[in-house]
């Protein structure tokens, strides 16, 4: 059964997010962890915005956070997310990964190790290559992937670059992204 | 700040090896600790592990068991082990708009002090302690102030101690010393030469550099301010706990805690022994419990 939810995006993701959030019902209860690149800029108004068109609770990820449902976190600008064993965040300055921080293989990486088979990791628009290795990581432990169609997206060489190091198990239109996600959810 | 490379990735762990790997992962922290005194038993696993496997790959290593033989009888192999799990990413007047309060809301009492100690704990390469022995001169509260800088890590505490940057990145540091309420220009405390900065000796005329871990040593002075800015994200709670239980009893009635602007008290058992100055910068003041 399914326990979290992994994405990560850069270029054209604040779009993307804000499109795939809210095809997502009050039914939907799991706990959503996000990366998005964002430079130094700060995201509160972002999440503000968030909160108002979605049904949980949007928020910045706090250090030794407990993971709970019906919460989409976001890693703050400028810090490394990882997910530890008890199911809490821990936060890190530590060098930039794929020349970013928060690094999406990071996330994707760490939560792998902690959710395994109960994780959906989803990679969405972006220009740079990070997220690939770490989605792959995702589905070796067992997790589902979903890699947002290159051809439709936004920017594609970040859902290209997972395409070209291993076949996800769906490349889906953003539109259908929320579906799919809800579909995996209900599965047991 | 130690320069970045930029083409750092993530060395995946297979499923396989998960597992066993978070057994030697243990087996591994408390040989190192038995051999050589260093704690890292309760620091955030997925930051070691993520660290390990970096290390792993690059010296062509299958398992942390072959790692832990290798750490075990090589002492040189160890201190590349200390510096592989050691972060020292740091810069001047980071988070500019936290030295803007603390000028504000933290100098005007510290002003009120004939003497004043300060404990900078987690000092990396220094650039944050010369960050806050410039806002002390310009305050005027330099001269009467003793601050104790420290470190876990000792090559960090040499790059500390001799002031000496590089320039490349004073444009950056110039534009957070602005933002962070400056009252002159950077560049006064400073002089240049090929293409290294040196600060000026005035400033850490009273800063003592030494060795300290938070781990494993105790209170070294009372003091009435400490500055401890992301070191704890590195710890886990049990850790944190501990690392704060010896910042309270070091710190004097009433004496202000500075933590980095993405740490808090809200996860530990000190949130109520210590009051919020300034909620969003997370700098905090001891709370005065009468026995
Ligand atoms: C990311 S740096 C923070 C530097 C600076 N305070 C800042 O915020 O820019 C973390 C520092 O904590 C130090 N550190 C880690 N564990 C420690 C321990 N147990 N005792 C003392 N210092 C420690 C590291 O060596 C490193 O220099």
């Amino acid at each position: 059964m399914i326990k979290a939810v992994a994405i990560g995006t850069s270029y054209g993701g604040m779009e993307a997010i804000r499109t795939l959030l809210s095809k997502l019902p009050d039914s939907f209860h799991l706990p959503v962890i996000i990366v998005l690149h964002i430079g130094n800029n700060n995201i509160t108004s972002f999440l503000t915005q968030l909160n108002k068109k979605t049904y949980f609770t949007v928020k910045e990820a706090e250090d030794k956070e407990t993971i709970r449902e019906k919460t989409v976190y976001f890693a703050p600008p400028n810090y490394h997310l990882q997910v530890e064993d008890d199911y809490s965040f821990s936060l890190s300055t530590d060098k930039k990964i794929n020349y970013s921080r928060p690094s999406i293989d990071v996330l994707f990486e760490t939560s792998a190790w902690t959710f395994k088979e109960r994780l959906v990791g989803i990679l969405l628009t972006g220009s740079n290559y990070d997220g690939a290795r770490g989605l792959l990581t995702i589905k070796k432990y067992g997790g589902k992937t979903i890699v947002e169609n290159p051809e439709t997206a936004f920017a594609q060489s970040m859902p290209s670059a997972a395409t070209e190091l291993f076949e996800p198990d769906y490349v889906l239109d953003l539109e259908n992204i929320a579906d799919k996600l809800l579909e995996l959810s209900n599965e047991s | 700040m130690p320069s970045e490379t930029k083409n750092d990735r993530i060395f995946p762990v297979s499923p396989e090896k998960n597992d066993t790997q978070n057994i030697e992962l243990d087996l591994l922290l408390q040989a190192v600790f038995l051999k050589y005194g260093y704690d890292f038993r309760n620091y955030s696993k997925a930051h070691l592990k993520r660290r390990i496997n970096q290390r792993l790959n690059i010296s062509n290593l299958e398992t942390i068991s072959e790692l832990q033989n290798k750490i075990l009888w090589d002492k040189e192999f160890f201190r590349l082990f200390l510096k592989d799990l050691s972060i020292n990413v740091t810069e001047m007047f980071r988070d500019p708009d936290f030295y803007a309060a603390f000028r504000e809301k933290v100098v005007s009492v510290l002003k009120t002090y004939a003497h004043i100690k300060v404990w900078h704990a987690g000092c990396a390469t220094g650039e944050e302690v010369y960050s806050l022995a410039i806002i002390l001169k310009e305050e005027n509260l330099l001269a009467r102030t003793q601050i104790y800088a420290t470190d876990i890590n000792k090559s960090v505490l040499e790059t500390a101690k001799q002031g000496i940057y590089s320039k490349k990145e004073m444009e950056l540091y110039e534009r957070n010393y602005k933002e962070a309420g400056g009252k002159g220009e950077l560049s006064n405390y400073y002089t240049s030469k090929y293409g290294s900065v040196l600060f000026d000796k005035s400033l850490s005329k009273n800063i003592v550099f030494a060795d300290h871990n938070l781990v494993t040593d105790g209170v070294f002075a009372e003091v009435h301010l400490i500055f401890c800015r992301n070191v704890l994200i590195y710890f886990d709670k049990l850790l944190q706990n501990k690392v704060l239980g010896l910042f309270s009893d070091s710190l004097a009635k009433r004496g202000f805690l500075c933590l980095g602007t993405k740490e808090s008290l809200k996860f530990t058992d000190y949130e109520n022994k210590f009051q919020a100055v300034d909620k969003k910068m997370r700098i905090y003041k001891k709370l005065y419990i009468p026995k």
